[in-house]
C-alpha cells in the first residue's frame, strides 16, 4: 500500500514532450527532492491528453487539477502552494470569461467529445500494464474466451457497427467473418500502424497512450477469427510507439495473457513488432503485407483477398489500430451502447488529430454525426487570430476538402465521400482565409507523387502530369483548357488505379476544383493568386502616402531593389524583386502591402522574353 | 494466470494503487495547509494519516490537502468528507489524535466526538 496522496500525471505525448514535458519532470523531481516530498507524490508519465495546443499539460489527482502550458520556472510554485499548502494555481488553469477552470469536465474543448478508444489515453501509465488491469483491462478477453464462442463474438462486433477506422470504412465484423470462414492451418492478425497522412496523429497517439488495449484488442479479433499470430506493423519513425508495443507484449506475457493456453482455454496466441520504412502505401493493406513479408512494399490486385491469402498465402485479418483500440470497450459495455451512438451507416466514436490554422490544435475523439461546425467552432475553439475560416481538408492527401457551405455536414463514412471529401484515417486540416487553394491542392499532389510505388501507369505517370499543370498554373503559365485537363485526368487516375493511394490520390485537386474553381480561374485567366500566396501571382507594394522614408525596407532587400529617398520616398523595382517578404516585415509604418496578381512591369519583361527566344 | 478470478485480484491490487485517480472513492481527508496551519504541525498530521491509511490498507480511502480554512486558533484542521454524510471538521490535531481518527472514524465510522469543531450538512 502507498502512502502517496497526489498522482501528478505529466503529459508525455508528443506534443508535450516537444514543448518541454520532460524538462518539467525532471525540474519536479528536483524541486520534490529539496523539499523532501518525494515520497508522497506520483509522477506519472502518460500518452497524450489531447490539448496538443494548451501543452506542456498535466493532471492532478485526486482534485483533477488541469494544469496548462506550464513551463520549468512554475514548478516551484506548483508545488509550493498547491502541493504543499493545498492552494492550487489558477494563473496556469485554463481561463474563461476571466474565470479559471479548474478541472478538465469544466473546459470546452472535452465538453463535446466521448473517449472510446482513448478512455484511458493520458489516464494511465502507458508502461504498467498493472494500471490498465485496474481500469478494467484484459477482461474482456478473458470473459469472451470463457463464456464466448468465437462465432458470438464475431456477432457482437457485426451487432455493434464498427466500421474500419483506417480509412475505407469496411464493416469489422464482416471482414472478421470472411478470415473466420477462410480455409488455413494458420492464420494471422495483422495491426495496421502505418499512418502515414501529414497532419495526422491519432493512431501513434493511442499506441503510446494506450498499448494493451490495442492488443487486447488484437487478441479479441484473433480469438475470434482463429488466428494465433499477430503483428504490428508500426512505422519506423515512431520509435516510442514500438517501444511501448514492445513493452507491452512483454508484460503480458509475463502475466500470463499471452502464449499458450491463454486463461487456461485453448486458445494460444503471440505477437510481434514490424518497422516500416515510412512508405504511405503499405498502409494499403496488400502492400503492408508484402513489406511484413520481406518483400518490396507494392499493392497486390484484389481478388485475393487478404482474408483467403495475406500472410504468406495464408488468412490474414488487417484492422487499423484504432478499430483494435474500440473492441475491449464494445466487448465490456455492448454492442447496443456502441451502436446507440453515431448515424444509421456510421457508430460509435471516430478519433479525429486537429491541425492547422485552429485554436484547439490536439488529439480529439467526438462521437459520429457530430457538425464540422461542432468539431471545428466548439471542440476546435475555432480559427486562431482575426481569420475566417475557408476550408478543412479531411481525409489527408486521399481526402478533400470541404467549404463554409458545408459547416452544418454530419461527420459520417457516406455524407463526406459523397461532398468529395473522406474520413479518412482522420487527420483534419482547418485552413483560414490566407491559403490558397491551388498551392494546397498541388502540396498534396506532391505528397502523393512521391508516395507513388510506381507499380501502375496511372497513378505513377498520371499524378506526375497532374503536378505539373498545377505547378504552371501556380507560376501563371496556365492555359485555357487545364481545369478540364486536370479533372479528366483526376477521374481517370481514379478509376484505373490498382490500389487506395491512386484511387484516392487526385482527391484534394478535383475538390478544391469543385468548390475553389473561382481560384483556379483567377491563377489561369487573370494570373493572381487572390489569396496571394503563389509567389509568382502576387507582388509587394510601397504606398508612397504612408512610406515615411526610414530606408529599413531598402536597407533590409537581399536583392537590393528597393531604392529611393526620404523626399521620393521608396519604390520596388519589380522585375528584380524575389518576394521575400522582408520588406512587409520591417515597415514601421505598414506601408508595405501585398497585392494579388502579377505587376505589369513583370508581365511586360515576360513577353519581351518569350519574343527574343522566339526571335532566336 | 489461468483464470477470470486472477484476473480479478490482481486488479484489486492495482486500483489500490490508483485509488488517488478514481473519483468514487468512500472518505476523502482533507487537511487544511494554510501558513499557519503548516506552522502548527499540519504536516505531521498530515503524514501521520497517510501512514495510517496506508498500514491499515485503506483502498477507499484517500487523503489530500487544501488551503487555509479560516479556523487559525485551532490548526491543525483536518475534514473528513464521506458521501452522504456531513462534513466533520476536526481541531487542534496531532498525530496521535490523527490515529484515533482513522481506527474510530474511518475504519469504525464512530466520529471523534471530542475532536470535532463543526460539523456542516
Amino acid at each position: 500500500m502507498p502512502t502517496k496522496r497526489i498522482d501528478l500525471l505529466i503529459c508525455c505525448g508528443s506534443g508535450c514532450v516537444s514543448a518541454g514535458a520532460l524538462r518539467i519532470k525532471e525540474r519536479m523531481i528536483e524541486v520534490l527532492q529539496e523539499n523532501n516530498i518525494s515520497n508522497e507524490i506520483n509522477i506519472i508519465e502518460t500518452g497524450c491528453m489531447g490539448p496538443c495546443d494548451f501543452g506542456p499539460v498535466m493532471m492532478v489527482y485526486p482534485e483533477g487539477i488541469f494544469y496548462k502550458k506550464v513551463v520549468p520556472e512554475d514548478v516551484v510554485e506548483i508545488v509550493n502552494e498547491h502541493f504543499i499548502k493545498g492552494r492550487p494555481v489558477k494563473r496556469l488553469m485554463q481561463q474563461e470569461d476571466n474565470k479559471a477552470l479548474a478541472t478538465k469536465e469544466e473546459i470546452p474543448f472535452y465538453q463535446k467529445q466521448v473517449k472510446v478508444a482513448l478512455e484511458n489515453c493520458g489516464y494511465l501509465d502507458p508502461e504498467k500494464i498493472e494500471e490498465y488491469i485496474a481500469l478494467g483491462g484484459y477482461e474482456a478477453l478473458g470473459n469472451a474466451l470463457i463464456n464466448m464462442k468465437p462465432a458470438d463474438a464475431i456477432e457482437v462486433v457485426k451487432r455493434s457497427g464498427l466500421r474500419g477506422r483506417g480509412g475505407a470504412g469496411f464493416p469489422t465484423g464482416m471482414k472478421w467473418e470472411f478470415v473466420s470462414k477462410a480455409k488455413g492451418d494458420i492464420k494471422y492478425v495483422v495491426c495496421n500502424a502505418d499512418e502515414g497522412d501529414p497532419g495526422a496523429f491519432m493512431d501513434r497517439s493511442l499506441l503510446e497512450g494506450d498499448p494493451h488495449r490495442v492488443l487486447e484488442g488484437m487478441m479479441l479479433a484473433a480469438y475470434a477469427t482463429g488466428a494465433s499470430e499477430g503483428y504490428f506493423y508500426i512505422r519506423a519513425e515512431y520509435p516510442l510507439a514500438i517501444k511501448r508495443i514492445k513493452k507491452a507484449i512483454a508484460q503480458a506475457k509475463e502475466y500470463g495473457l499471452m502464449g499458450k493456453n491463454i486463461m487456461g482455454t485453448e486458445f494460444c496466441f503471440d505477437a510481434e513488432v514490424r518497422t516500416g520504412a515510412g512508405a504511405f502505401v503499405c498502409g494499403e493493406e496488400t502492400a503492408l503485407i508484402s513489406s511484413i513479408m520481406g518483400r518490396r512494399g507494392q499493392p497486390t490486385p484484389k481478388p485475393p483477398f487478404p482474408a483467403n491469402e495475406g500472410l504468406w498465402s495464408k488468412p490474414t485479418l488487417v484492422n487499423n489500430v484504432e478499430t483494435l483500440g474500440n473492441l475491449i470497450t464494445i466487448f465490456n459495455k455492448g454492442a447496443d451502447w456502441f451502436a446507440s451512438m453515431g448515424t444509421d451507416t456510421s457508430k460509435g466514436t471516430k478519433v479525429f488529430a486537429l491541425t492547422g490554422d485552429i485554436a484547439n490544435t490536439g488529439l480529439v475523439e467526438v462521437p459520429m454525426g457530430i457538425t464540422i461546425k461542432e468539431l471545428i467552432f466548439e471542440v476546435g475553439g475555432g480559427i486562431v487570430g482575426d481569420h475566417k475560416f475557408k476550408a478543412v481538408q479531411l481525409g489527408g492527401p486521399s481526402g478533400g476538402c470541404l467549404t463554409n457551405d458545408h459547416l452544418d455536414v454530419k461527420i459520417d463514412y457516406e455524407t463526406l465521400k459523397e461532398k468529395g471529401a473522406m474520413m479518412g484515417s482522420g487527420g483534419v486540416i482547418v485552413m483560414n482565409d490566407t491559403n490558397c487553394m491551388v498551392n494546397i491542392a498541388k502540396y498534396f499532389l506532391d505528397f502523393s507523387v512521391d508516395e507513388s510505388c510506381g507499380k501502375c501507369a496511372p497513378c505513377r505517370i498520371g499524378l506526375k502530369q497532374m503536378f505539373e499543370i498545377l505547378d504552371r498554373i501556380t507560376k501563371g503559365k496556365g492555359k485555357e483548357g487545364d481545369i478540364e485537363e486536370l479533372v479528366t485526368l483526376g477521374n481517370s487516375i481514379k478509376q484505373l488505379s490498382l490500389c487506395g493511394l491512386g484511387q484516392s490520390a487526385p482527391n484534394p485537386v478535383l475538390s478544391t476544383i469543385r468548390y475553389f474553381r473561382d481560384e483556379y480561374e483567377a491563377h489561369i485567366n487573370k494570373q493572381e493568386c487572390p489569396s496571394k500566396v503563389c509567389l509568382d501571382l502576387m507582388h509587394f507594394n510601397i504606398n508612397k502616402d504612408k512610406c515615411i522614408g526610414c530606408s529599413l525596407c531598402a536597407r533590409r532587400c537581399p536583392v537590393t531593389c528597393i531604392n529611393g529617398s526620404r523626399q521620393d520616398k521608396y519604390e520596388i523595382k519589380q522585375v528584380d524583386c524575389v518576394k521575400c517578404g522582408n520588406c512587409l516585415e520591417v515597415c514601421p509604418v505598414k506601408a508595405v502591402t501585398k497585392e494579388a496578381g502579377m505587376h505589369e512591369d513583370v508581365k511586360k519583361r515576360m513577353e519581351q522574353l518569350a519574343q527574343e527566344m522566339a526571335e532566336m | 494466470m489461468k483464470t477470470l478470478a486472477d484476473l480479478k485480484a490482481i486488479r484489486e491490487k492495482a486500483q489500490q494503487e490508483m485509488k488517488l485517480r478514481n473519483s468514487n472513492v468512500r472518505v476523502k481527508v482533507i487537511v487544511g495547509m494554510g501558513t499557519s496551519g503548516i506552522a502548527m504541525g499540519a504536516r505531521e498530521v498530515m503524514k501521520a494519516f497517510l501512514d495510517e491509511v496506508a498500514n491499515r490498507s485503506l483502498a477507499d480511502v484517500v487523503v489530500t490537502q487544501t488551503g487555509e480554512k479560516g479556523f487559525s486558533s485551532m490548526e491543525p484542521v483536518v475534514d473528513v468528507v464521506e458521501e452522504g454524510k456531513a462534513r466533520i471538521t476536526y481541531g487542534n490535531m496531532n498525530a496521535e489524535k490523527a490515529k484515533r481518527v482513522v481506527v474510530d472514524h474511518l475504519v469504525n465510522g464512530n466520529p471523534v466526538k471530542e475532536f470535532i469543531i463543526s460539523t456542516e450538512e
